[in-house]
């Protein structure tokens, strides 16, 4: 891994000098550091499709990545070196890259720095996310009218109030077709470990689920589903090509429009720090295309959600809503503030599983 | 219930990529050489596998190629330690993070690609008997390779005049020199035939278990599979014993969570490492007693004396 990074690090170094020498004075550079390998098909993946769009909607941007950053001081410098190196936008797309942002930030005040999914900002440093929450709701409806068993399995990557809102969102969204129906999790306790999301999406096949979703970083479980004749519902990226026939749909991430937007605003001088949270009708989150499987009466219901969910006439989260123990925690026409949303602790009623403690 | 064919089931068929590992890296500890790649070796077997098999549609073809794949990664390591006898912890981890690296960059464009991979195959007549049919009998064929490495490895090293000159390297170099066994022939081989059995026990991840190439896909397996060397003793068949022991820990606490037992989530992960150190604890205890210690040469490169 370490290597992996020295090496980017060297590419990225190179990248940017031949950029200053040959690039026109007009062109922008903008920089993105991942936490993972893009090659992971997951969080950082969908990151790095956003590049990749950002630079197809304006060829006179000049994008650098560097991928496999671990947080901390090696974070430091490959932010220090990027800002040096001319980028004038620069995007940190993990939560634990936070403090080092905000202390690099305050030593290069012309440079942008923007930050995925965090909660400190500065002058010129913003943050940004998307409302996943709302995708995960729209492919519980489809999980929840898709099983028979009335028995949903639910592979958990890391509990962190961010896994349990976009979970517990799922649960309402199976519930809110079948009140009958129980969702099953199992936690991987790793963001990232193929052969244990296989393992955990058997184990739940074991106990009798027909219908397998996922929230950790690859489509593993989704393909142990399909090759045991279960329903699977994948995340982050699309998980069709691993579930031809089974494939119900997936939550995905789309960061191109806000990449496309941030910069955007930074060339027009508009841009100021803010913190954004991009619902589901800016196209940042939503659904991968609907499988085969699911009937045309269901993508009517997902369609009439999503509009609603656009316009505003429906939230996940608004009341009544019940947790495990059936506790009433948010009342009947109450719609929780994002404070709520962001320190959710507690898994909704419907969850067969535990959070540790 | 039927929990426990169903666990027993699991357990083989998560401890099999350990397995293989493990099982490689034994041979070459026999002979004297610690390899700590075994992580790098199972990506690069993985990845190799996987492409082959994406081109080619073939699995099978797709294992010879992780066999090569980890066998040539395995090969630098031999040159390293045994040729320049260069510290062999260092020229292991040299590799892991190698295999990682060359992995990843290789591997970029067929993240994302689905493969064909093994089908489970039922063992004639064997898979109809009850209970033990399925736990043991119903699995992808990568199982059966490890079932017969396992004797196989067990009466080569115990049982045959090869398996001698492979223990007398690794236990003491100087004499085996003295008595004529080539101790550069005895160790190559080794270390190369430990990364065939990772290169095979990557592409096991990549073409059995999951069917789909993503970077880093081992998540730690072989530095398990290290730790399991130890755990057995340097004993194929107790090595064995701990890779599925190690895969039904875990193949539990997955399901317990998943019907909704009331555990700490961390301290249910936590036991297949915990279990992994107590019975280390164990075998160092009764280590006289079982013979279970190291190779006496292991980690020591061999120089010719004058």
């Amino acid at each position: 891994m370490l290597a992996r990074w020295l090496i980017a690090v060297v590419i990225a170094m190179l990248a940017s000098a031949c950029g200053a020498a040959g690039g026109t004075p007009e062109a922008l550079k903008v920089g993105f550091i991942y936490v993972g390998p893009v090659g992971d098909y997951g969080w950082s993946y969908a990151h790095d499709q956003g590049r990749k769009y950002l630079e197809t909607t304006f060829p006179d941007v000049k994008t650098t990545y560097v991928e496999s950053v671990p947080e901390g001081a090696d974070a430091e410098r490959v932010l220090t070196q990027l800002a040096r190196s001319g980028h004038k936008v620069i995007f940190a797309t993990s939560y634990g890259y936070m403090d080092t942002v905000l202390k690099v930030a305050e030593r290069f005040p012309d440079v942008v720095f923007l930050h995925c999914s965090g909660h400190k900002r500065r002058a010129n440093m913003g943050t940004y996310f998307g409302r996943m929450y709302q995708a995960s709701y729209l492919s519980g409806l489809i999980a929840g009218t898709m099983t028979q068993k009335k028995r949903i399995g639910y592979v958990a990557p890391i509990p962190i109030p961010e896994v349990i809102r976009i979970t517990n969102a799922f649960v309402l969204g199976v519930r809110a077709v079948d009140p009958e129906v129980n969702v099953h999790t199992v936690w991987t306790n790793a963001w990232y470990d193929p052969a244990t999301e296989s393992e955990a999406a058997n184990s739940l096949l074991d106990v009798g689920v027909d219908v397998i979703a996922t929230q950790s970083d690859s489509p593993a479980p989704v393909q142990t589903a399909e090759r045991r004749g279960a329903y699977g519902v994948g995340f982050n990226t699309d998980a069709s090509k691993f579930a031809p026939t089974k494939h119900l749909t997936s939550a995905i991430w789309n960061w191109g429009p806000y990449y496309v937007e941030a910069v955007k605003q930074v060339r027009a001088r508009t841009w100021k720090s803010t913190d954004e949270w991009w619902p589901i009708g800016t196209g940042i989150v939503g659904l991968s295309p609907l499988g085969p499987v699911v009937p045309d009466t269901l993508k009517t219901l997902v369609e009439q959600r999503t509009q609603d969910l656009i316009a505003g006439r429906f939230d996940v989260f608004w009341g009544p809503i019940k947790d495990q123990s059936g506790n009433l925690r948010i009342a009947a026409g109450e719609k929780p503030a994002d404070e709520v949303l962001l320190g959710m602790n507690w898994f909704v009623e419907g969850v067969t599983g535990t959070l540790p403690k | 219930m039927a929990l426990v064919p169903v666990l027993l089931e699991a357990a083989v068929r998560a401890g099999t990529p350990i397995l293989l590992a493990a099982l490689g890296e034994l041979l070459a500890e026999r002979a004297g050489v610690l390899n700590l790649g075994v992580e790098g070796m199972m990506l690069v077997g993985a990845l190799a596998g996987f492409i082959v098999s994406q081109q080619s549609g073939g699995p099978w073809i797709g294992v010879l190629a992780a066999a090569i794949a980890g066998l040539m990664l395995s090969g630098v390591h031999a040159f390293l330690s045994v040729s320049l006898r260069a510290n062999q912890v260092g020229s292991g981890l040299a590799l892991a993070i190698f295999g990682m690296g060359l992995s990843g960059l290789f591997g970029k464009p067929f993240v994302g690609v689905p493969a064909e991979g093994f089908a489970p195959i039922a063992v004639p007549w064997l898979a109809e008997v009850p209970l033990l049919g399925r736990m043991f009998f119903q699995h992808d064929p990568l199982v059966y390779v490890a079932y017969l490495l396992v004797p196989s490895l067990w009466v080569l090293v115990y049982r045959t005049r090869l398996g001698l000159k492979v223990r007398a390297v690794g236990e003491h170099p100087r004499s085996a020199d003295a008595l004529g066994i080539s101790v550069v022939v005895v160790r190559y081989s080794c270390v190369l035939a430990g990364g065939l059995m990772a290169g095979i026990g990557g592409a096991y991840l990549s073409l059995a278990y999951t069917q789909l190439w993503v970077d880093n896909m081992t998540a730690g397996r072989g530095w398990i599979a290290l730790a399991m060397v130890i755990f057995g003793g340097w004993d194929p068949v107790r090595t064995a014993l701990g890779a599925y022991l190690f895969g039904g820990v875990q193949a539990l606490q997955l399901r317990l969570q998943a019907v909704g037992v009331t555990v700490p989530t961390y301290l249910l992960m936590m036991t297949p490492y915990a279990f992994t150190i107590l019975a280390l604890i164990a075998a160092s205890a009764s280590r006289a007693r079982w013979r279970l210690g190291p190779p006496t040469a292991l980690g020591t490169a061999y120089t010719r004396g004058e």
